[in-house]
């Protein structure tokens, strides 16, 4: 099966204190550490675990700037065969569905029986796999937390919905998947597997390279613009109780016998 | 001028989810004095779109035996055929809109904003708030809806409609689906294993997030519980550390609850976890970070250890 | 020497000449062990290089007082005055024993020099010596077979009861004794029917006692059982030479070797490969050890020496608390497995990867590194260079626990496993007091001395507060210190020991470049963890010391001067951190420092010094969660409360966390106290 999952860097909010910019423009990036999606993350493994299950190859691939090729060589680490950095200036400013535009570009141009992207990254839009699937008239299935091979034509996959229940569904390939954290458990990938593909080469495509015209995407084809970033006034808030830990637990049992915690 | 505002009901066993009423004062706030939409999907759903017509000035029906379940694909193929191309649709931003809305824009033509928390409509361009970052960050963003758009709203930032005064009408639009044949079969729902304890019945939770650490110091909240006659739930990540069973986890992902008292230790409040509660609880919250957003939805906050400050009150409750 | 009844050697059998089975037995049995042997160390040449023929002058002494002066066999008193003897007896018989051989074939040989007096010095040592050797064997057996202590026990998940083996093995020692005397006593107790004057037989040795059973047997039933006992001691022998590589008594030939080989640095961990420098790592295929030939040769050597005495898993906190883990059975399994994939007779089979096979992963993990074990082994056997070559294998296929992966990015991304941000490293030195100035070297600023400060306490609420007892003591000692603030990176004690050789390396480059930028002349840390580290793992630096070593210079120079305890109801307790004690060798600076405090009241744990017991592990120890039924922190407060201390003082942040978990756990708060070191100080500084 030859499967291509598409990644992004972003900041890694366990690591990071996300602060807005005095200007809104952006978040404070000074200080910032970037790592893979984690949810992408879980794609690559799940992907990679399929390959050494049915065979074919691995693909990963991103829309970014030069350093998103660290991520790459990340995921390559891990075990995905080839990676295809999608870089140029037109792609700048690019909105879901830019992003989306970019990708079914680089889709058309292998064969590729199956997609998987993670089910959201660091914007929380989770709109990226759904608008592939669409743009390139695929099935589409979002949330993913099991994936069943049952034969080169269909997979049987699991989605994570409400109440912790799960869908089951069979979907015809290819198809485009958004896969859910927790499906697997990822490998690691210690700095000596990033070494060893330190040199291997990635190829980079641009908007020609994919047969895009450069209004179609990025900032001139965004039609969801971001305005700016900003911290919310901050609203009738939780009433903070202040002092010792005895005033503040004196209080507190207080406000719980009202309000019926306590029996 | 922007087209014909809608809104999507999602429903469960003949009862509509809570967001179908929040959508109204959602819409109303897109369609300024213009009618909004509802639209009711499914198979055998004539008491719904009935009960739907009390909120929305117009129920357009889609009643299709292949539409019984809510299969986005298939879903989506409906919604094609039957929504004018400058169509507002506005979708929750729930399991299900993650799964229709992102392709259902691709194939109208029209922007997508998901997981919105607010909207203004100045014209026809729409001012909304989003987070990110694991809502981190706040942003305003802007599209324009002149040729449609397909809006992920948030559940629960919107108030439900409580007037019921619409006295909408139905129509039925059944017969304009058109073909529904698409590469993904629903199969079934495996239901989540069920726990020892049943956390949507209790009055008084005591919820921990990732503040508790370690396994090792769950005893420590299990104690809290005991003296306040509550029950132990928990965040989404204490189910993927496998500390604490799926059934205990409050959340979109995991159960809906409604207690009276709502203990958040350790809990930084992202939305997904926010939505498994309902019923506006009391929330108590307590967290090392100032910052953390449940203390914008809790009633009282503490800023403390949870490590050390549950102890106290547990030592507290046990001298009453 | 007039001899009545006729020797091996001339003697014949339906005219068959006896002297012929003397001949074959030495050359079948001596051709079969050198067949085993060859058989043996394949494997050995196979396995991973390892440089042991260093320091040859330590290795000698180190056999001297391991392997022949059995240093560590009386730490289990029992035991090891038994093996002290049947290995005293051993060394002592293997003369005769070899003598016997040749005397089937002439019947008046005797070693060079062991002709005279010291021959009659000898007989009559040598006697005894057997005497002991076989009520060794009867007390042995009885322990194995009726006492069954309970370090002896295989787990059943281990396989079957390793007694019988042992018990065959004490039949054997025995007969080697019984026949070996029984074969003398019958020549001498004819000698003595015939009146003809013997040599003088020592009294109540085996001989002694076989010549006054025989003293009435008549003269052909003598000569049977001369020729019969002397064939059964040959054939013994040799059949008890060719049974040693078969288990675990191939330590009786291989203890030497491996207490020659044996490490001779404490506190660092092995080279990926031997030979191999840190710079070339990158051009390795493979790291650690994922398959048996993975393991260095001495590594191989260690499973076939172990004696399945059990000391090591009795000593092992992992163990203790339930962890999947018995060093035991690393090595027993090991061995098993050798002998399996090398069989005596037919092909080698191919080797298989060692985790899923006899190794499962949590197992791998569950060690501390606390070091217990290689204190305790009575031979040498290495097990954490093991442990951590095991990992570095696993790292190296991506198979890390989830909840180990966390910490370890955090830590290439920001130097700390948690995550935080490198400009809040030195954010502890906010609140301390007035006068107590903490030098930025990054900032600029120089100082004689670094603090290097190591990420627990720079970032736990709680361990901030050793970093600021520490920062008081250094100032009120007039130490001129700084610290390397947001430069500094973890000192990757852990790291290195979690088998994440890259990581490490990077960050050791690091903190080298910027040690070595500070200026510095010389460095003082409060954490075991960085002081071993930087001591034992880093190269170049400036010489390193634990904060207690400078206290009590400090206090005999008479720079810190102590308040006396007031509360005279604390009754305290000195915890050994095992990378301070056991991999460094530094049990009684702590000590002196807290006797040094006027007015304490002291007392010691049983286990202490070099038998302490792991408080739970630290660095990355605190992010893996193991499968275990108690923590070993519990297990050690509750040693604390029986030994009658109210106060445990420890030298180590990690310790300092997991005795306070362990206290609260235990339900001890209010009973029990734990403190640090420098806390401590700090808290009866005069100034």
């Amino acid at each position: 099966m030859e499967i291509l999952v598409c990644v992004k860097r972003v900041p890694d909010t366990a690591e990071n204190e996300i602060t807005v910019r005095k200007d809104g423009k952006d978040i404070v990036r000074d200080d910032l550490v970037y790592s893979v999606n984690e949810w992408d993350n879980y794609a690559v493994e799940e992907a990679i675990q399929i390959v050494e299950d049915k065979g074919g190859s691995v693909t990963v691939v991103t829309v970014g700037d030069g350093d998103s090729e660290e991520v790459l060589r990340r995921e390559m680490a891990m075990g995905a065969d080839n990676g295809i950095l999608l870089k140029d200036d037109a792609f700048v400013g690019s909105d879901g569905k830019g992003i989306a535009t970019v990708l079914k570009g680089v889709v058309q141009k292998g064969k590729y029986d199956l997609i998987l992207c993670g089910a959201q990254a660091d914007d929380g839009a989770g709109q990226v796999g759904g608008m592939l699937a669409a743009l390139l008239d695929v099935p589409y299935a979002s949330l993913v937390n099991s994936v069943k091979v049952i034969d080169d034509k269909k997979l049987k996959v699991g989605r994570e919905i409400e109440g912790g229940n799960q869908e089951m569904n069979e979907i015809t390939l290819p198809c485009v998947l958004s896969i859910q954290t927790g499906i697997n458990e990822p490998r690691y990938v210690g700095i000596r597997g990033i070494r060893k593909v330190a040199s291997v080469e990635i190829p980079v495509l641009g908007a020609s390279d994919l047969g895009l015209d450069a209004g179609a995407v990025g900032k001139a084809g965004a039609k969801v613009k971001l305005v700016d970033y900003f911290v919310p006034e901050l609203g009738a808030g939780a009433e903070m109780l202040e002092g010792s830990t005895e005033e503040i637990t004196e209080k507190l049992i207080e406000l719980l016998k009202a309000k019926g915690g306590l029996k | 001028m922007a087209g014909q505002v809608f809104a999507y009901i999602r429903h469960h066993d003949g009862k509509a989810e809570d967001s179908a009423l929040e959508l109204v004062n959602a819409a109303k706030k897109i369609a300024g004095g213009a009618a909004v939409t509802a639209i009711v999907a499914g198979s055998g759903i004539d008491s719904l779109c009935a009960e739907m017509a009390a909120s929305y000035k117009d129920v357009w029906k889609l009643d299709n035996s292949a539409l019984a379940y809510p299969n986005a694909e298939v879903i989506r193929k409906a919604l094609v055929n039957i929504l004018p191309a400058n169509a507002v649709v506005l979708v929750p931003h729930d399991t299900f809109g993650m799964d229709l809305s992102p392709g259902l824009s691709i194939k109208m033509g029209s922007p997508f904003v998901a997981d919105i928390v607010d909207v203004e409509a100045d014209g026809d361009v729409l001012k909304i708030v989003r987070q990110e970052y694991s809502g981190q960050a706040h942003t305003h963003v802007e599209c324009n809806m002149s040729a449609g758009a397909v809006i992920n709203v948030r559940p629960g930032v919107f108030q439900p409609d409580e007037s019921k005064s619409a006295g909408g009408s139905v129509t039925d639009k059944s017969a304009a689906v058109g073909d529904l044949t698409c590469g993904r079969k629903y199969l079934e729902v495996v239901a989540a294993e069920a726990g020892d304890v049943d956390i949507t019945k209790s009055d008084v939770l005591v919820s921990i997030g990732r503040g508790i650490e370690e396994e090792d110091n769950i005893p420590i909240a299990q104690e809290l519980a005991d003296a306040m006659g509550a029950v132990v739930s928990c965040s989404r990540p204490i189910v993927d550390a496998k500390w604490l069973e799926k059934a205990r986890q409050v959340g979109t992902s995991g159960q809906t609850v409604k207690p009276k008292v709502y203990m958040a230790m350790g809990i930084s409040g992202s939305f997904q976890h926010l939505g498994g509660i309902k019923g506006n609880p009391f929330i108590v919250a307590v967290n090392k970070n100032p910052k953390a957003p449940i203390f914008q939805v809790a009633d009282v906050g503490v800023e403390a250890n949870i490590l050390e400050f549950m102890p106290s009150l547990t030592e507290a409750i046990k001298a009453l | 020497m007039e001899t009545v009844l006729i020797a091996p050697a001339n003697y014949s059998v339906l005219g068959i000449p006896l002297i012929l089975f003397s001949l074959l037995i030495p050359i079948a049995g001596t051709a079969l062990f050198t067949y085993i042997i060859a058989k043996r160390l394949a494997p050995l040449v196979k396995a991973a290089p390892d440089n042991r023929l260093n320091n040859i002058p330590q290795r000698i002494l180190q056999v001297a007082k391991l392997w022949l002066a059995q240093w560590r066999q009386p730490r289990y008193r029992t035991a090891g005055i038994i093996h002290i003897v049947i290995f005293f007896g051993f060394l002592t018989l293997s003369i005769r024993s070899c003598s016997l051989v040749i005397i089937g074939l002439s019947e008046d040989f005797v070693f060079p020099g062991l002709g005279g007096t010291l021959g009659n010095i000898y007989n009559f040592l040598k006697d005894y010596a057997a005497t002991a050797v076989l009520v060794a064997c009867a007390f042995a057996a009885y322990r194995r077979a009726i006492v069954k202590p309970a370090r002896y026990a295989v787990p059943k998940k281990y396989g079957h009861e390793h007694t019988a083996e042992a018990l065959f093995v004490l039949g054997l020692i025995s007969t080697l004794m019984l026949s070996e005397s029984a074969f003398e006593a019958a020549q001498l107790a004819a000698q003595s029917q015939k009146g003809i004057a013997g040599d003088f037989v020592a009294p109540l040795t085996l001989v002694w006692f076989w010549k006054l059973i025989f003293s009435n047997t008549p003269i052909e039933n003598l000569q049977a059982i001369h020729i019969l006992s002397y064939y059964i001691h040959d054939l013994t022998f040799f059949f008890f030479l060719c049974f040693l590589p078969m288990g675990k008594h191939f330590h009786v030939i291989t203890s030497i070797f491996n207490v020659f080989f044996m490490r001779v640095k404490k506190g660092n961990i092995k080279p990926v490969r031997h030979g191999v420098p840190d710079d070339k790592l990158d051009e390795l295929e493979s790291f650690g050890v994922k398959k048996m030939e993975d393991f260095t040769w001495k590594h191989l050597l260690d499973f076939y020496t172990c004696a399945d005495c059990g000391r090591c898993s009795d000593q092992c906190p992992a163990n203790a608390v339930g962890r999947p883990l018995s060093p035991r059975f690393i090595s027993i399994k090991g061995r098993d497995k050798i002998f399996k994939n090398y069989p005596l007779r037919g092909d080698f089979l191919p080797s298989e990867p060692l985790i899923g096979d006899i190794y499962e992963e949590d197992e791998i993990w569950s060690c501390t590194t606390c070091g217990a074990c290689e204190q305790e082994c009575p031979i040498g056997i290495e097990y954490i260079d093991k442990m951590v070559d095991l990992r570095r294998g696993m790292v190296d296929d991506g198979n890390v626990p989830q909840s180990l992966q966390k910490p370890l990015s955090a830590l290439e991304k920001r130097g700390n496993p948690w995550g935080k941000m490198e400009k809040k490293r030195a954010e502890w030195t906010n609140d301390l007091p007035e006068n107590v100035t903490v030098k930025m070297f990054d900032a600029g600023d120089t100082a004689e001395t670094l603090y290097f400060v190591d990420s627990i306490t720079s970032f736990d609420d709680r361990m901030q507060n050793i970093g600021r007892a520490t920062a008081n003591v250094l100032a009120a000692a007039g130490v001129d210190f700084g610290i390397l603030g947001k430069d500094e990176k973890d000192s990757g004690n852990e790291v290195r020991r979690f088998g994440e050789e890259m990581l490490f390396q990077d960050i050791k480059a690091h903190n080298t470049e910027v040690i070595l930028a500070s200026g510095a002349t010389r460095i003082i840390t409060a954490d075991p963890h960085a002081f071993n580290a930087l001591k034992n793992e880093y190269e170049g630096l400036p010489p390193v010391e634990h904060i207690s070593q400078v206290i009590l210079k400090k206090i005999r120079s008479g720079a810190i001067r102590l308040k006396p305890i007031e509360d005279d109801s604390r009754i305290y307790t000195y915890h050994d951190p095992c990378y301070l004690g056991r991999h460094n060798d530094l049990y009684e600076e702590p000590r002196e420092v807290l006797d040094a405090i006027p007015g304490i009241r002291r007392v010691e744990m049983t286990k202490s010094r070099d038998r302490s017991f792991c408080c739970g592990g630290g660095g990355l120890m605190l992010f893996y969660e193991p499968e275990e039924e108690q923590r070993m922190g519990v297990l050690r407060v509750e040693m604390a409360k029986a030994a009658g201390a109210n106060v445990i003082v420890t030298a180590c942040p990690f310790c300092l966390v997991n005795m306070e978990d362990a206290i609260k756990v235990a339900g001890m708060e209010g009973k029990m106290e734990a403190i640090e070191l420098a806390e401590l100080v700090d808290r009866q500084i005069i100034r």
